[in-house]
């Protein structure tokens, strides 16, 4: 049984190394050109020569996925980084200061969870305007609330412990215990969660992608690609159902990761 | 042979991804009907997983890989839960060690005790509601119909015990397996709920496997021992026979260890300093700590009435000397060490530190009080940060206050390390890889980093097995001769009280009920409620030799 889950999380590893090396070096994985196509190939099934078929201009999609790696990945890795660092520095401070402070940011806090995800990142869009890096922020804010939320929970639990309060009692300040005692103890439930949302994030993109306020085409981005296959999924079903796999593969390989990094604390 | 329990070359090993561990090796004793059978050892010796495996209740992993469990002489070896179950409960009932997470927090007791009948298809509804009120007069709970409506959180401690008592006697078992019964509760309550035992193994018949750590518990109780340890039976025999004339090295080691069981002379304060030198005394305050009128009273809520934790405390411990304080959960004894060490604030009341007031130090003042005073904890698993390395934890409070360079911190906490008897490897391994006895230790030097004038124990040796603890008592002891040290040592175990300290306060309900030199206290008790206490202490029911001449 442990077998099973040791290789499952290696598979899941696999995953996000190859994705990674389709953002670094995509030219290794495919010889083709992601923008102009072979209008002649064009809606082709997947083949030998081209995996995932062809588009309707006869662009090679295998090729679009590969390079659009590095627009959905990059995007992920923006949005985390923006509710990672916003995200924990709300709950480390609401969670260490209390009283007031804690209270004024957890509704705050709360007001975020209570606007669905979607409407918020559209309505951050239409602040910023359109683009990959708008719709990665966008994305990014949405999941301030959840790393707020994790991070202070965290801190709260471990400021309670009574090793932060011996460190109190033998002459610590606020700040060498924050720094030595409560952040490196806290923060792995929040690396975990940074892989979880890491995969919701890349969902979260796609979509913003597919609804026309990410990436503008003919930029190969994975929730732009399912966008323009949309029109052919009664004749070329490819088109929408292999992005959408990949996304699909990726976004639980995440999870899977993210789920050994909660438990391994 | 007409043995009740039989085990006999019992091998219990534990299958884990990095391989199969032996933790019970070759084990063999029974349990004659209506006997008394107390094993004995220390955490970790196999005591626990030996009797679950009677049960067939070993955690996953846990299997047993030969030898057999006889009941009345049917091997249940191998037995599957579904066979097991006609056994559980019905003929071998198990009374868990921790009454708080052992019943169902949702429902109340009366439908818990109700499922035992259900489960083993014993009367209807109204004969098992019968039979549950019985069971609960009959485990000494009053009013009975009251207690089967509510639910665990209303309940005391002691009285969950009681109906976990009640749920593995209600279908008359022949044995009961007891799991430290009585190791999270009171001293006084421990000994109403042994009492229990004993009454109900004198009326049905009952055998009993008590399992516990206290050896002390197992000479009171128990016709037969058996000690364990590292998953081996170390030694076997009445009691009278292990007690007296203990043939293995690690019994007789126990046994000197066992608070409760070995004597030790009682403490006296040195002579004090003005008997020795009248010039220094005329300009020395003889007191390290002077604790007077403290009072702290905690808000329940709207239209409750306050709780007084802590009411007109007042007292005071010679330098050099050890004073505990006494009393039994919710007394008020952490509070009031708190208040000392300043973690709390107390309502009304002065603490005086060598002579100098501190209850009213604030900011940087309190932070330099520190240096002064230091905490112990009571779970040396929690009080220490699992990411930091033992030098780091130990030289942290140097740190703090910035004493010396990184390497002469350094040296210092090697010199610590050191002085508490730990290897100086360790000092680069982190908590987790420590024993509990090993991170008491490393708390301690900690303690001792910034050389306090007071050491506050809170429960310091609660935690820990007997032969630990002793270790750890002689340590304070040998730390206290060497740098003049003064302790307030929180407890509710009189046996450790009485070793260690030099004179004792008692407490309960929030109040000193008594207050003296431990000999005198502990010789002539003057209030009842000390008297109670004392008399509830597991000792040797020894007819030959009275513990208290």
């Amino acid at each position: 049984m442990s077998a099973d889950i040791r290789t499952g999380l290696l598979l899941a590893w696999l995953v996000v190394a190859i994705v990674i090396a389709w953002a670094i070096v995509p030219w290794l994985f495919t010889g083709q050109d992601p923008i102009s196509g072979v209008p002649a190939e064009k809606l082709q099934g997947p083949s030998l020569a081209h995996l995932f078929g062809t588009d309707a201009i006869g662009r090679d999609l295998f090729t679009r996925v590969v390079h659009g790696a590095v627009h959905s990945l990059s995007g992920a890795f923006v949005a985390v980084t923006v509710g990672l660092v916003a995200g924990t520095l709300l709950g480390v401070l609401a969670g260490s200061l209390g009283g007031v402070v804690d209270a004024a940011i957890m509704r705050l806090v709360d007001v975020l969870l209570a606007i669905p995800g979607l409407l918020l990142a559209l309505s951050i869009i239409i602040l910023l305007g359109f683009g990959t890096v708008n719709a990665a922020i966008a994305v990014g804010v949405g999941s301030i609330a959840a790393f707020a939320r994790v991070s202070r929970s965290e801190v709260v639990r471990v400021r309670q412990s009574d090793y932060v309060e011996a460190a109190f009692g033998s002459g610590a300040r606020l700040h060498s215990v924050l720094a030595r005692h409560v952040l490196p103890n806290s923060l792995t439930a929040v690396v975990g969660l940074a892989a979880l949302q890491f995969g919701t994030a890349i969902l979260a993109i796609s979509t913003l992608g597919f609804l026309g306020y990410g990436a503008p085409p003919p930029m190969p981005e994975w929730g732009l690609l399912i966008a323009e296959g949309r029109n052919y999924v009664a004749t070329s079903w490819w088109l929408t159902v292999l992005p959408g796999l990949v996304v699909v593969v990726v976004v639980l390989s995440a999870n899977r990761i993210s789920q050994s990094l909660g438990r391994s604390r | 042979m007409n043995a009740l329990l039989e085990l006999e070359h019992l091998d219990i090993a534990y299958r884990t991804p990095a391989g199969v561990r032996r933790v019970v090796h070759d084990v063999s004793f029974a349990v004659q009907p209506g006997e008394v059978v107390a094993l004995v050892g220390e955490s970790g010796s196999g005591k626990t997983t030996t009797s679950s495996a009677v049960l067939g209740l070993l955690p996953s992993g846990g299997r047993i890989e030969s030898g057999a469990v006889r009941l009345s002489g049917i091997d249940l070896a191998g037995w599957n839960d579904r066979r097991l179950e006609s056994v559980r409960g019905a003929r071998i009932g198990y009374i868990p060690q921790d009454p708080v997470s052992s019943l169902n927090p949702v429902r109340p007791i009366g439908a818990q005790l109700a499922d035992v009948f259900r489960i083993h298809r014993r009367g209807d509804r109204r004969a098992v509601r019968g039979r549950v009120l019985e069971l609960l007069e009959r485990v000494g709970l009053d009013d009975p119909a009251l207690r089967a409506k509510q639910y665990p959180h209303e309940l005391s401690g002691g009285m969950r015990q009681r109906v976990l008592i009640a749920n593995a006697i209600a279908l008359g078992p022949e044995l009961v397996i007891a799991d430290e019964p009585t190791s999270a509760l009171d001293v006084t309550v421990q000994r109403r709920i042994l009492d229990l035992i004993d009454e109900l193994r004198r009326e049905h018949g009952t055998a009993v496997l008590l399992v516990t750590h206290d050896l002390a518990v197992a000479a009171e109780r128990a016709e037969r021992v058996v000690v364990m340890q590292h998953g081996r039976i170390v030694e076997q025999g009445t009691t009278e026979a292990v007690l007296d004339a203990p043939a293995e090295e690690y019994t007789r080691r126990l046994l000197a260890d066992a608070p409760g069981l070995a004597e030790h002379e009682f403490r006296h304060p040195r002579p004090p300093l003005y008997l020795r030198d009248a010039d220094v005394a005329a300009a020395e305050n003889p007191f390290a700590l002077v604790a007077s009128g403290l009072t702290k009273t905690y808000g329940l809520g709207r239209g409750r009435e306050p709780f007084r934790a802590v009411d007109d405390v007042s007292f005071r411990v010679l330098r050099g000397t050890t004073h505990a304080i006494v009393g039994e959960s919710g007394s008020g004894k952490t509070t009031t060490a708190r208040i000392v060490s300043r973690f709390v604030a107390p309502d009304a009341g002065s603490v005086e530190v060598g002579g100098s007031e501190v209850t009213s130090l604030t900011g940087a003042a309190k932070r330099e009080f520190r240096r002064r005073v230091q905490l112990v904890y009571q779970n040396p698993f929690a009080s220490l940060d699992p990411r930091q390395t033992v030098a780091e934890i130990v030289a942290e409070p140097l740190r703090n206050f910035g004493v010396g360079d990184r390497r002469s911190r350094a040296a210092a906490a090697a010199r610590l390390i050191d002085r508490v008897a730990l290897p100086a490897h360790l000092a680069t391994h982190r908590p987790a890889e420590l024993s509990g006895g090993q991170r008491q230790r490393v708390a301690i030097a900690r303690a001792l980093a910034l050389e306090p004038e007071l050491v506050v124990l809170d429960e310091a040796v609660s935690a820990l097995d007997v032969t630990v603890q002793a270790r750890i008592l002689e340590l304070l002891e040998q730390l206290q001769g060497a740098l003049g040290l003064s302790y307030l040592f929180i407890s509710h175990d009189l046996a450790v009280v009485q070793r260690i300290s030099h004179s004792v306060s008692v407490m309960r309900h929030g109040r000193i009920v008594e207050s003296g030199p431990t000999e005198q206290v502990f010789r002539a008790p003057q209030h009842e409620y000390t008297r109670e206490l004392l008399a509830a202490v597991p000792r040797r029911p020894a007819p030959t030799r009275e513990v208290f001449a």
